[in-house]
C-alpha cells in the first residue's frame, strides 16, 4: 500500500511539471495582450508597451518561463495582473464557494442517479426502465445555461424562492450563502445525474447476473436485500469512478452554470482570466485544479479498496 | 424539573431573540443600501491609468476631478471654487481651488494635492498625455493651482474633467510615480469600503464630503449621499441582470440588451430606461499600411456600407440606434448634419466604380471582429454582405477581444476592425482623432484641422472648426461611423432621483421605503 502511494505521489510530481508547462506555453502562445485589454479603447501603443513593461510581459519568454517555475516551487503561484492580489488568495476567496457548489451539484447527482439508476437495472426492460432511459437522455442533452435561466425564471423570479445570482451580500452567514448554490446546483446536478444513472445501471446490470447474487436470491434473501447489499456493493467501483471524475470536473467546469448565476467561483475566475489573459491566473489556476484531479483520482482508487476488499495495492 | 428547565430556555432564548430584532430593525430602517448589476469586473479601481467606462461608473463615486460637465455637457468647477482665470495669450490657466475639501482619509485636500494628482494623471493617462505634451508647468500659486502650456490648448479643461483617464485628485503621499494607487482615497460623496473581486464593492456615504454649491445638473452642482451604501455587483450574463432587477435582488442594472426592453413594460416594481446620447459603433479603417491606406479604396467601402441594416442586425429594435452620420447627435454643440456626404450610400454600383479606380486587384480585406460584443459581430457580418456584393474580397476575422486589442496595435495585421466609442462631450476625446490610435489618422490636412480647433477658444468658432474636421473624416474616410445606438438599463421604481447618462451615478438618488 505504502509503495503504491509513494509511486503514485512521486507520478503526481512529474504530471504537475507537465501540466505547468503546458499551461505557461499555452496561455503565452495564444494571442491577446492583458496591458491592451486593461488600459482600455482610448490607449495608444506607447501606453500598453509601458503596462507590459511595468508587468514584465516585456522580458523574454524562457525567462518568464523560469521565473514561473521559481516562484511555484517556492510556493508562490504570483500575482493577478487584474484582481491586484496573489494568485493563491484569489483562488482561497473563491474555494469556499466551490467547494460547496461542487459538493451540494455532485450530492444531487448521486441522490438521483444512483437510486434510478439501481431501480432500471433491476426493472430491465419494463416500461419504467425505458421511461428512466430516456428522462436520463433528455436531462443529459438539456444545456445547463437553459436550464439554469429557467430555473431562475420560475424559482427566482416569479416564486421569489432562491435568489436569481451572486453569493449573498457582504454579511450574509453560511446557511444565505448556500441558498444561493442551490439553484445552480440543480443546474449542475441534473445533467450530470444522467451520466451516474447510466453508469450505476450498466453497474447493476453486470453484478445482478452473477453467481453470488443468484445464490443470495436462492438462500431466499429479498429482492433490496440481495440487490442494495450484495450487487450494489460489488457495482460501486463504476459508480465511485464517475462520481470521482464529476466532481473533479465540476471544480472548474461550472463555468458556464458560474456565469449564468453570477458567481465568484473558480471557473468565473478562470474564464475571466483567459479573456482577460491574466497569466497569473491562469497558470496558477490551473495548476491547483489539476493537482485536485489528480488527488480526487488517487482518493477514488483508495476508495476501491475500501468498496471492494479483494482491490489490493 | 426538566419541564421548567425548558421553560426557562424557551423564555431566555425568545428574549435574545425578541431583543435581537429589536435592535436590528431600526438600523435596517435605516440603512439604505442598493445593489446595482454592472457588466463585470472593473480591471482596476485606480481610474487614472485606464478608460474603461465601468471603471469610471464606478469609481467616480470615490474620486473627484477639478471639473466635471452638467446637464447639457457644459464644462462646470467641481474641486476647483470657478471657472478658471485664462491669460490674455491663452497659455496660462489658474484654478482656483475650493477650501474645506476633506479626502476619505480625514486629512483637508491641498495644492500640493492637486498638483502631485495632475502631475500624475499627465504621466499616466492616456488623455492626461495627450494633455502632457503641451503643458509646460503645474505649480502652487496660493489656493489656486497654475497650469502653463507651450501653446493653446482648447481641450484642456475637458480631458481634465473626464472621469475616465480621469485626472481623479488624490492625497499626493498616495502617489507612488507611475504605480497604480494602492489606496483608493478620493474627496467624492462615497468612499471605498470592501472590494471583493468578481463578489461586489462596496462604496459607503462618506460623512465629511464637501459638495459644490448651485442646483444639481448632470454631473455637476449639488450631490449628497443619500443612499447610506452603493454596492457594485458584477454579473457578467446579460440576461441575469434582467432576472435579477425583476425578481428585485438589483435596484439598478446596466447596459441590458435592446431586445429585452420589452421585458419591463407593465412591471410594477421596475422600469427600463433608455440612456441617449450612449455610443457609436465604429469601423476603423487602416489609414497606414495596407490596401486600406488607399484613400479612395476606403470611399468605396463607405459607398458600399448600409448603416441602416447594420444597424438593424446589430440592434434588432429600432427604438435603440438611429442611422446618423454626424459624429455627435443631435442637440449637441457638434451637431452638423451638412458634412455627411457619403454616408449610408448603400450604392454597390458606386463603390464598385471607386473601387475600380482605386486600382484594387482582390487583395482580401481583413476585417478583425469579435464576438465578446454582439452587435459588432453581427454588424461586421452585414458589412461583410455589402462589401462583397461591391466587389471586396474580405476575410472576416472573429477574435475574442483580447486578441483584437493586441493585433490593432500591429498595422500589418489588419485593414478594418470593429470597435465602439462611448459619448464623450468634447471631440478630442474621441479615441481616432488621436493620430497614435490604432487607424492611423494623420493626413496634413487633417493635424492642421485639428490644430485650428484645439486652438480655439470660442465655442460657436469650435462647432464650425469640427464640422471642417467632420467633412474631411467623410473625405478621408479613416473610419466610418455606423450611427448612435443607445442603452438601455432598469431600475427599481423605489429608486428616485436617477437621472440617465452614460456613466450612472448614484449621488443624489434614494431609495423610497
Amino acid at each position: 500500500m505504502l509503495t503504491y502511494l509513494a509511486r503514485r505521489i512521486a507520478g503526481m510530481f512529474v504530471v504537475m511539471f507537465l501540466v505547468a508547462t503546458v499551461v505557461f506555453v499555452i496561455a503565452r502562445v495564444v494571442p491577446g495582450d492583458p496591458a491592451a485589454v486593461m488600459m482600455g479603447a482610448a490607449a495608444t501603443a506607447d501606453d500598453i508597451a509601458a503596462l507590459r513593461a511595468r508587468l514584465g510581459l516585456d522580458q523574454p519568454l524562457p525567462l518568464q518561463y523560469l521565473m514561473f517555475l521559481r516562484d511555484v516551487l517556492s510556493g508562490n503561484l504570483g500575482d493577478s495582473i487584474f484582481l491586484n492580489r496573489p494568485v493563491l488568495q484569489a483562488l482561497g476567496e473563491r474555494a469556499e464557494l466551490t467547494f460547496f457548489l461542487t459538493l451540494m451539484s455532485v450530492s444531487i447527482a448521486v441522490a438521483i442517479g444512483v437510486p434510478i439508476g439501481i431501480v432500471s437495472a433491476v426493472k430491465r426492460g419494463t416500461a419504467t426502465d425505458q421511461g428512466v432511459i430516456g428522462l436520463a437522455m433528455l436531462a443529459a442533452s438539456l444545456p445547463s445555461f437553459w436550464v439554469g435561466l429557467t430555473l431562475i425564471q420560475y424559482l427566482a423570479v416569479e416564486l421569489r424562492w432562491f435568489p436569481v445570482a451572486g453569493y449573498g451580500p457582504p454579511d450574509a452567514s453560511l446557511g444565505e450563502r448556500l441558498r444561493h448554490l442551490v439553484l445552480p446546483a440543480i443546474a449542475l446536478g441534473l445533467p450530470n445525474s444522467a451520466l451516474i444513472l447510466r453508469f450505476t445501471r450498466t453497474a447493476m446490470l453486470d453484478v445482478l447476473h452473477e453467481d453470488y447474487v443468484r445464490t443470495a436470491r436462492a438462500k431466499g434473501l429479498g429482492q433490496w436485500v440481495v440487490v442494495l447489499k450484495h450487487a450494489l456493493r460489488n457495482a460501486m467501483i463504476p459508480i465511485l469512478t464517475v462520481v470521482g471524475l464529476t466532481a473533479a470536473i465540476l471544480i472548474a467546469g461550472a463555468i458556464v452554470t458560474e456565469t449564468v448565476f453570477g458567481l465568484p467561483g473558480v471557473g468565473n475566475l478562470i474564464v475571466s482570466a483567459v479573456l482577460r489573459r491574466d497569466y497569473p491566473v491562469i497558470q496558477g489556476a490551473l495548476l491547483i485544479v489539476s493537482g485536485i484531479y489528480v488527488l480526487i483520482n488517487l482518493a477514488v482508487d483508495l476508495l476501491y479498496a475500501v468498496a471492494d476488499p479483494r482491490v489490493r495495492y | 424539573m426538566h419541564v421548567f428547565g425548558f421553560a426557562k430556555r424557551l423564555i431566555a432564548t425568545t428574549a435574545i431573540a425578541a431583543a435581537m430584532l429589536a435592535g436590528a430593525m431600526p438600523a435596517e430602517a435605516q440603512n439604505k443600501v442598493i445593489n446595482v448589476a454592472t457588466i463585470g469586473e472593473p480591471p482596476t479601481l485606480d481610474p487614472v491609468g485606464v478608460t474603461a467606462d465601468l471603471v469610471s461608473i464606478i469609481t467616480q463615486h470615490i474620486f473627484e476631478t477639478l471639473y466635471t460637465f452638467d446637464g447639457s455637457w457644459k464644462l462646470v468647477p467641481l474641486l476647483a471654487s470657478a471657472q478658471p482665470t485664462i491669460a490674455a495669450d491663452g497659455l496660462t490657466y489658474t484654478i482656483p481651488l475650493r477650501q474645506g475639501v476633506m479626502f476619505h482619509n480625514g486629512k483637508p485636500m491641498t495644492t500640493a494635492d492637486v498638483v502631485a494628482s495632475l502631475d500624475r494623471w499627465t504621466k499616466v493617462s492616456p488623455r492626461g498625455k495627450q494633455a502632457g505634451a503641451v503643458i509646460s508647468g503645474i505649480t502652487a500659486k496660493g489656493d489656486a493651482v497654475e497650469i502653463t502650456l507651450k501653446e493653446r490648448f482648447a481641450p484642456l479643461l475637458p480631458l481634465i474633467a473626464m472621469s475616465n483617464g480621469a485626472a481623479a485628485i488624490v492625497p499626493a503621499d498616495m502617489i507612488d510615480g507611475a504605480n497604480p494607487l494602492k489606496q483608493f482615497i478620493g474627496t467624492g460623496p462615497y468612499k471605498l469600503i470592501e472590494h471583493k473581486p468578481d463578489q461586489f464593492i462596496r462604496v459607503g456615504k462618506f460623512d465629511a464630503y464637501k459638495s459644490p454649491e448651485g442646483p444639481a445638473s448632470g454631473y455637476g452642482g449639488h450631490r449628497e449621499a443619500k443612499i447610506d451604501e452603493i454596492r457594485f455587483v458584477p454579473v457578467p450574463n446579460a440576461s441575469t441582470r434582467v432576472e435579477g432587477i425583476l425578481a428585485g435582488q438589483y435596484q439598478f442594472a446596466d447596459s441590458l440588451p435592446a431586445d429585452m426592453a420589452t421585458r419591463f413594460s407593465g412591471q410594477e416594481a421596475v422600469k427600463g430606461i433608455m440612456v441617449r446620447p450612449f455610443g457609436f459603433p465604429l469601423m476603423i479603417m487602416n489609414s497606414k499600411t495596407g490596401v486600406a491606406a488607399n484613400q479612395t479604396l476606403r470611399q468605396a467601402v463607405l459607398a458600399a456600407l448600409s448603416p441602416s441594416d447594420m444597424l438593424l442586425a446589430g440592434f434588432g429594435n429600432r427604438a435603440f440606434f438611429e442611422t446618423e452620420g454626424s459624429i455627435y447627435p443631435k442637440g449637441t454643440a457638434f451637431y452638423d448634419a451638412a458634412s455627411v456626404q457619403g454616408y449610408g450610400a448603400a450604392d454597390d454600383k458606386k463603390a464598385a466604380e471607386l473601387l475600380k479606380k482605386s486600382g484594387y486587384k482582390g487583395e482580401p480585406i481583413r476585417i478583425m471582429t469579435s464576438m465578446q460584443y454582439d452587435f459588432l459581430y453581427k454588424m461586421s457580418l452585414v458589412a461583410q454582405a455589402n462589401l462583397e456584393a461591391a466587389g471586396f474580397k474580405v476575410d472576416l476575422q472573429v477574435l475574442d477581444w483580447a486578441t483584437l486589442v493586441q493585433r490593432r496595435a500591429d498595422d500589418k495585421a489588419w485593414d478594418a476592425f470593429f470597435t465602439f466609442h462611448t459619448f464623450v462631450p468634447e471631440p478630442s476625446l474621441i479615441t481616432f482623432m488621436n493620430p497614435a490610435y490604432p487607424g492611423w489618422w494623420d493626413t496634413a490636412d487633417k493635424k492642421a484641422a485639428l490644430q485650428a480647433f484645439n486652438t480655439e477658444a470660442d465655442p460657436a468658432a469650435r462647432a464650425r472648426k469640427f464640422a471642417e474636421i467632420q467633412k474631411l473624416f467623410y473625405t478621408e474616410v479613416p473610419t466610418i461611423k455606423v450611427g448612435e445606438f443607445y442603452n438601455l438599463a432598469a431600475q427599481s421604481k423605489k429608486l428616485t432621483g436617477y437621472q440617465p447618462t452614460p456613466w450612472p451615478f448614484f449621488w443624489n438618488v434614494d431609495l423610497a421605503n
